[in-house]
């Protein structure tokens, strides 16, 4: 099986190798990486090989509202073989304000014109919070609201992605008082959207759904806030790398202290982990392996992927833990101690048995002996 | 003695003793609250079951970690003992979803000495090795005193006193609000290291404010909830307020504790018995004090007996004469 799924794989990187000018191993490691990162069965890089290799490239535009740019910025670091290459040669970016070579008219010509070509078949990336105070009059691009040019780009859209927190639930430009009505995605279409919140996400959370959605052509399994499960399934503190000096009751007390430099639990900086779902600790950032992440670093997790949590809450507020039900090693209430192994009982049992024998025996003497002993304890025992 | 002798003494006697106990004897009162009592405030809703308390209780005290568990990778007491003078423990009950509900819910219970207004253990001790501190209340041991009878183990309602029976010359271990820490400006390590302020120290008259002031507050609301030690620095942070049962636990109970308790599931479940608001020493002390008060009611109880006795020997004396 798994032969005629690296046969498969190998044939499609060879002609990946031309168009893309990476090198077979590269491409495969690639296919592989984002197989891992969706959780996919063994033989899944196969299919993903071919699906990438296809020429056909979907055709994705990229719009961008009240961010920083720090998502487009973090895809662009993602540093898998070439990764750059391949986010230009999966997809086919035709519209990224940021990255795009074109500008003012011909630019928004290129949108228009793409839009035309794919109706119906391209992917919306959305980044950035939409302002809707005041008829959105907060951000706009060639003339038009961010609320305008949404609504028209979402319309004719396959799938519609929003990409970071602003996008995705409001992120940083919603804090309070939020003074432009920052909101976000599924809220301004009325629709729930996928979202990969985090400031910036991990690059590879775009990159498997948008990779999962053209190999299999469908999106990868959300929750309800249209996250995928792969990448926001579970809470950080779940599987976070210094859970078990939480556990053990080992913190961190202030920066710097003896706990911080030994990497004891962050909690009491107030590391949000307890309350925040995303797959930081499991798979890390800048690739350099996964334990470069905050709390790896030694910073508290500021809850950035989660709304109310991320931008609302002081960073060294005491985070509220969620469905933390207590491990099974915590002592019950009343502890059974001291479970006698059947050496013991049997032990206790023969000492038992010899200090029965030995009572009769004295007692027997006793009546022998002393008759008149007995009599007299008698009107005692009444 | 023939059997209708020895009713005849045991009746007088029995009589005497009664006269004795009939007289005007005071029942003692519980003790009271010492002036300068400090102690801890629990609050269950507040404890997120981190165990730092039972960690930190640990290095303050210099003991030593314990095992239950087959890896031995850190500290897992499962109760109190020679080793470990606090512990948490967790209630589960149901599918224990729900934090700080005695249905289908969990909730976490600090376990460690009460400081009890008028202690059983000091009562009990023969020696001077369990002492009540006249000013802080605080209930000390002292090992250089300690006989090793453990009587104080058998007489705390709570469990708490426990003897290290496995070690060469073993003592009692508990907990002693971190007194020796005080001289360094510091207080119960528990306390210190509390994220949540689920574990307060402070004095009793400030923990019975900060008590009165949490019973104000609605549950579900947010609300400032101070940490460390009252009437210190401010660490105080916003959470929110649980939901809390109507009873605060060494309020009343035993004579009072001077470790006081807040929970969301009645204390029962969580280990703490239901206890009257008489304590123990009260009653042991009133009675043995009857009964031995000048040393009167035993004295004229052996009068009886000799009395008794001396009637019996005379006969059996003659006798003994006439058979020799």
């Amino acid at each position: 099986m798994n032969e005629a799924y690296m046969e498969e794989a190998t044939e499609a990187a060879g002609e990946v190798e031309n168009r893309l000018g990476i090198s077979r191993r590269e491409f495969l490691q690639f296919c592989a990486a984002t197989a891992t990162t969706l959780g996919l069965p063994a033989g899944a890089e196969a299919a993903i090989a071919k699906a990438v290799e296809k020429a056909r490239r979907p055709s994705v535009i990229w719009l961008h509202f009240q961010e920083c740019t720090g998502c487009s910025e973090s895809l662009l670091r993602a540093e898998h073989p070439t990764l750059e290459k391949l986010i230009l040669d999966v997809i086919s970016l035709d519209y990224h304000e940021t990255l795009f070579a074109a500008a003012g008219h011909q630019a928004e010509a290129a949108r228009k014109q793409a839009m035309k070509d794919n109706k119906g078949k391209y992917i919306l990336v959305v980044e950035g919070a939409i302002p809707v105070k005041d008829k959105g009059i907060y951000c706009k691009i060639g003339g038009q609201t961010a609320i305008d040019l949404l609504k028209e780009c979402a319309a004719d859209a396959a799938a519609v992605i929003a990409i970071g927190s602003c996008a995705s639930w409001g992120g940083m430009p919603s804090t309070d008082p939020n003074p432009t009505g920052a909101s976000s995605v599924g809220d301004v279409l009325g629709k729930p959207v996928v979202t990969i919140p985090g400031c910036p996400p991990n690059p590879y959370n775009f990159l498997a759904t948008a990779v999962h959605f053209l190999t299999f052509g469908k999106l990868p399994d959300l929750d309800q806030l249209g996250r995928p499960r792969f990448a926001y399934g579970r809470i950080i503190h779940e599987h976070c790398e210094r859970r078990a000096h939480f556990d053990a009751g080992r913190f961190a007390m202030e920066f710097g202290d003896e706990g911080h430099r030994k990497g004891y639990c962050l909690y009491k900086l107030g590391c949000k982990g307890p309350e925040t779902y995303a797959n930081c600790s499991t798979i890390g950032f800048g690739d350099v392996g996964e334990s470069n992440w905050p709390v790896a670093c030694g910073h508290p997790c500021i809850g950035c992927t989660e709304k109310g949590v991320g931008f609302a809450k002081p960073i060294h507020q005491t985070a509220v833990l969620r469905g933390m039900m207590p491990p099974a090693s915590y002592p019950r209430i009343v502890e059974e101690q001291g479970k006698s192994s059947f050496a013991a009982a049997a032990a206790l049992a023969a000492i038992a048995g010899a200090a029965a024998g030995g009572a009769a025996m004295l007692a027997r003497n006793l009546g022998k002996s002393e008759g008149g002993t007995q009599e007299s304890q008698q009107p005692k025992g009444e | 003695m023939d059997r209708r002798k020895f009713f005849k003494a045991s009746l007088a006697g029995g009589t005497l003793l009664a006269a004795g106990a009939g007289c005007p004897v005071q029942a003692r009162e519980n003790k009271t609250m010492p002036p300068e009592a400090v102690g801890l405030l629990f609050d269950s809703t507040l404890c997120v079951g981190c165990k730092a308390c039972v960690a930190a209780c640990k290095e303050a005290n210099g003991m030593p970690v314990e095992f239950s568990t087959q890896e031995q990778y850190w500290d897992t007491p499962l109760d109190l003992s020679g080793k470990t003078l606090t512990v948490i423990k967790a209630y589960r009950h149901g599918s224990a979803e729900n934090k700080d509900q005695a249905e289908n819910g969990y909730a976490f219970v600090k376990k460690s000495c009460l400081h009890c207004v008028d202690p059983s253990c000091v009562s009990a001790c023969p020696v001077s090795a369990m002492q009540k501190d006249p000013q802080t209340g605080v209930v000390s041991y002292d090992k250089e005193a300690c006989i090793g009878c453990r009587y104080c183990v058998a007489a705390c309602p709570f469990g708490v006193p426990r003897f290290t029976y496995d070690q060469a010359l073993p003592q009692i271990s508990k907990c002693q609000l971190c007194r020796h820490r005080w001289k360094d400006g510091k207080y119960a390590a528990c306390a210190e290291v509390c994220p949540t302020g689920a574990t307060l120290y402070g004095t009793v008259a400030d923990i019975n404010k900060e008590i009165a002031r949490r019973k104000t507050l609605k549950a579900g609301s947010q609300a400032m909830f101070p940490r460390g030690k009252l009437g210190g620095p401010d660490q105080s942070y916003p959470n929110v307020v649980g939901k809390y049962i109507d009873h605060v636990y060494g309020e009343k109970e035993f004579g009072g504790t001077q470790m006081v308790m807040l929970s969301g599931v009645p204390f029962e479940k969580l280990g703490y018995p239901d206890l009257p608001p008489r304590s123990d020493a009260r009653a042991s002390e009133t009675l043995q004090h009857t009964l031995y008060g000048g040393l009167i009611a035993p004295l004229a109880f052996l009068g009886v007996l000799s009395y008794v006795a001396k009637r019996n020997a005379k006969p059996e004396g003659e006798e003994g004469g006439q058979n020799e």
